[in-house]
């Protein structure tokens, strides 16, 4: 096969995949251990294709954060020093560098970059509708996330970046977010609302608009809202530009979505509902990793017949000669835990045998499947992140 | 402390994945079929809720769905809607023109309004339906305490109008432990109890809504006894193994392979469940709901989790 055949070849594995990738973003439902398998992703990434990696993640669990050296450091962006790879066994042939989103620093460092003067940024900065924005509403989160990625992108220090998504209410928000910003400040009704506080003139049309408004917050507040909507607007062309150029790096063919999923039932309709829409948006579906699955044997007919046998007839094994004492209990202590051995395996076979058939209901799906299993104890180190990613690279 | 199902509000949160809308629905349900005329509601429509009672899409208009159960879906524009029409009693509203995008334009300049408009909502039934308890199916964790502070974070904001006026009557409400309170809902695993923890510190810290219960959802049975898992340990042997499989006349391995792994699942997430225990204060209830291995969701899930509510509130 000669190489260009290769390379229009569709990727089958997560780790071919991610060869040839500048960008890649994970998202999927909330619990489903998104932030866990970006970390993975990027570490294996270093490992095995080298050059400069970055994870940026959004909201790591502590230990995580911990462990990869991010505790303080927030927006900038860190390397994880190589003796982490050392203490896990092994030498990689690039470098893992992690940051974490801070919404409010980068919604700050925003205004500074497209405000037309320092006196207007920090007014910006100084008003109080704009902290709330900034700060409290989850919302703002999306369209950040998105923003920041583009600078570090367009900064170009990096060979690759695995992006963890904020829990937007919504999985899809913050694809479309640098759009919905773009229009926000396009809007007609965002003129219409700074129109009296420029020129005084409302017309008879939009005044009823007014009206209500007025009465129902307020003429300060609403003078408020539209001061700092004037001061916004400064920055107008800066945003939409940037808004698009954010767009255009999502929809680029070196940027894939890694779709993270459970096989429980919600995070699975939710996993497929993102599918479709990433195909019908026309982003690049690169892969699907699925978590915390369990064990191939739970599903093995034969040996759930045995757990059955042993959860009916128990007492009666435990009885067998010989049985018991060669293990040191007595007859009913052996058949109560026969009974569990039982019992617990007809439990699992049966969530197993869901998840299968969740498995199986996901029609549609990028040509890269993979799965990892529940592991014992939480990921809160490197070690722990490679052993993740050993089961999904290839 | 009051009980929880004799508060008339509850808002069930938690971390996304921990099953929020399964544990609004059986607390929903428990509800009901005491006798109170209840009311869920679902915030982030997901359109998971009516999984949990097998029923047709719910939508803002109520409907009941059983005896004295009703449920409605938050939609923030029909809320806003009908708020300006009751509450503001600013007439022929629909005359306005593009409410819709009044409204987009609105909860994207002023911050709140979407929070303000869906708490107020919830509030009012409360105030003016007489139902005897509204279950909330609220945002995660994330966002939940911007939900509830918000007609405080309005109230500082918004000097004058009509707006300023109703916030009022919602704090009342809200910051009533005797009517209203978050039940955080939580998984045994690392970050459902870490945000846990933290949000409890957060409603403490940002919010006057009262904290009325922990429940901790999916814990997995302890398999074995006292002394039975050492008999397990020396059955989990290549002799006990050689032994089994002969009792059963055929390979078992697995069996025990399975039994291993749910006793290393609940060693783990004990620990976790330990960390929340003595994180939350100890007057605040920790309600616990076991891991279903039958169904994970649909009317009987919902009802299994009532029965295990109902008992840890000593029903």
């Amino acid at each position: 096969m000669s190489q260009v055949d290769a390379a229009k070849r569709p990727q089958t594995t997560i780790g071919g995949l991610l060869a040839s990738k500048e960008i890649a973003i994970a998202c999927g439902s909330g619990g489903v251990g998104k932030t866990t398998t970006a970390a993975a992703l990027a570490a294996m990434a270093a490992v095995h294709h080298g050059g400069k990696v970055l994870v940026l993640t959004v909201d790591p669990a502590r230990r995580l954060a911990n462990a990869l050296g991010l505790e303080g450091f927030g927006n900038v962006e860190t390397r994880i020093e190589p003796d982490a790879f050392k203490s896990a066994g092994v030498r990689p042939r690039g470098e893992l560098w992690a940051a974490m989103l801070d919404t409010k620093q980068s919604w700050d460092d925003l205004v500074r970059r497209h405000a037309p003067d320092r006196q207007t940024a920090q007014r910006i900065l100084s008003n109080p509708l704009y902290q709330n924005i900034s700060g409290k509403f989850v919302q703002s989160h999306d369209y950040i996330a998105m923003e920041r990625l583009y600078e570090i992108h367009l900064e170009g220090n990096f060979d690759l970046i695995v992006v963890d998504t904020p829990p937007t209410r919504n999985a899809i928000d913050f694809i479309e977010a640098p759009q919905r910003m773009a229009e926000f400040f396009s809007s007609r009704l965002l003129r219409l609302l700074i129109a009296p506080y420029r020129s005084r003139m409302v017309n008879l049309a939009t005044r009823p608009f007014y009206q209500v408004a007025d009465r129902v917050l307020g003429s300060q507040f609403l003078e408020d809202i539209a001061e700092f909507f004037i001061l916004f607007q400064t920055m107008y062309s800066g945003f939409v530009e940037r808004a698009r150029a954010v767009e255009r790096v999502l929809h680029d063919s070196r940027t894939t979505f890694v779709v993270v999923s459970t096989l429980e039932a919600a995070p699975v309709r939710e996993a497929e509902f993102f599918i479709r829409v990433l195909s019908s948006k026309r982003f690049h579906l690169g892969g699907l990793v699925l978590n915390k699955v369990l064990p191939h044997y739970l599903l093995d007919e034969g040996a759930e017949r045995r757990a059955s046998r042993l959860y009916d007839d128990a007492p009666e094994f435990a009885a067998t000669e010989g049985f018991a004492d060669a293990l040191g209990a007595d007859r009913q202590q052996l058949a109560r835990v026969l009974y569990e051995v039982g019992e617990n395996f007809r439990n699992f076979n049966i969530v197993a045998r869901r998840e299968a058939a969740q498995r199986k209901e996901l029609a549609v799906r990028p040509d890269v499947v993979a799965t990892a299993p529940e592991f014992d104890a939480d990921i809160h180190d490197l070690p722990g992140l490679l052993r993740l990613g050993e089961r999904i690279w290839t | 402390m009051v009980d929880l199902l004799e508060r008339k509000l509850i808002f069930v949160t938690g971390k996304g994945g921990v099953g929020k809308s399964a544990i609004s629905a059986s607390l929903a349900w428990l509800g009901a079929s005491r006798g109170k005329k209840t009311l869920v509601c679902e915030v982030d429509a997901k359109g998971n809720l009516a999984d949990f009672f097998e029923t047709d899409p719910i939508h803002f208009q109520e409907r009941e769905i059983a005896p004295r159960l009703w449920a409605m879906s938050m939609d923030t524009e029909a809320s806003l809607k009908q708020y300006l029409s009751l509450q503001l009693r600013i007439p022929l509203v629909a005359r306005i023109g593009p409410l819709a995008s009044m409204f987009d334009f609105v909860a994207s300049a002023a911050p709140g309004v979407r929070e303000i408009v869906t708490v107020g909502k919830l509030c009012w039934e409360v105030k003016e339906r007489h139902y005897d308890l509204v279950v909330v199916d609220s945002s995660a964790t994330g966002h939940i305490v911007s939900q509830l502070s918000a007609p405080q974070a309005i109230n500082q904001l918004v000097q004058v109008g009509l707006v300023r006026q109703q916030t009022g009557w919602m704090l009342d409400i809200l910051e009533d432990p005797a009517t209203t309170g978050v039940a955080v809902v939580a998984t045994p695993e690392e970050m459902p109890v870490s945000e846990t923890i933290e949000l409890t510190d957060r409603l403490r810290a940002e919010t006057k809504v009262d904290l009325a219960a922990v429940v901790v959802n999916r814990v997995l049975p302890e398999l074995f006894g006292r002394g039975e898992e050492e008999v397990f340990d020396r059955l989990d042997c290549p002799e006990g193994r050689e032994r089994l499989d002969e009792v059963l006349g055929g390979p078992s391995g697995v069996l025990l392979d399975a039994a291993r792994l749910a006793v290393s699942l609940r060693r783990a997430r004990t620990e976790h469940l330990e960390r929340l225990r003595e994180a939350i204060d100890p007057a605040i209830p920790m309600l616990y709901v076991p891991y279903l291995f039958f169904r994970s969701h649909g009317l009987r899930a919902t009802h299994q989790m009532a029965d295990a509510l109902s008992a840890e509130l000593g029903y």
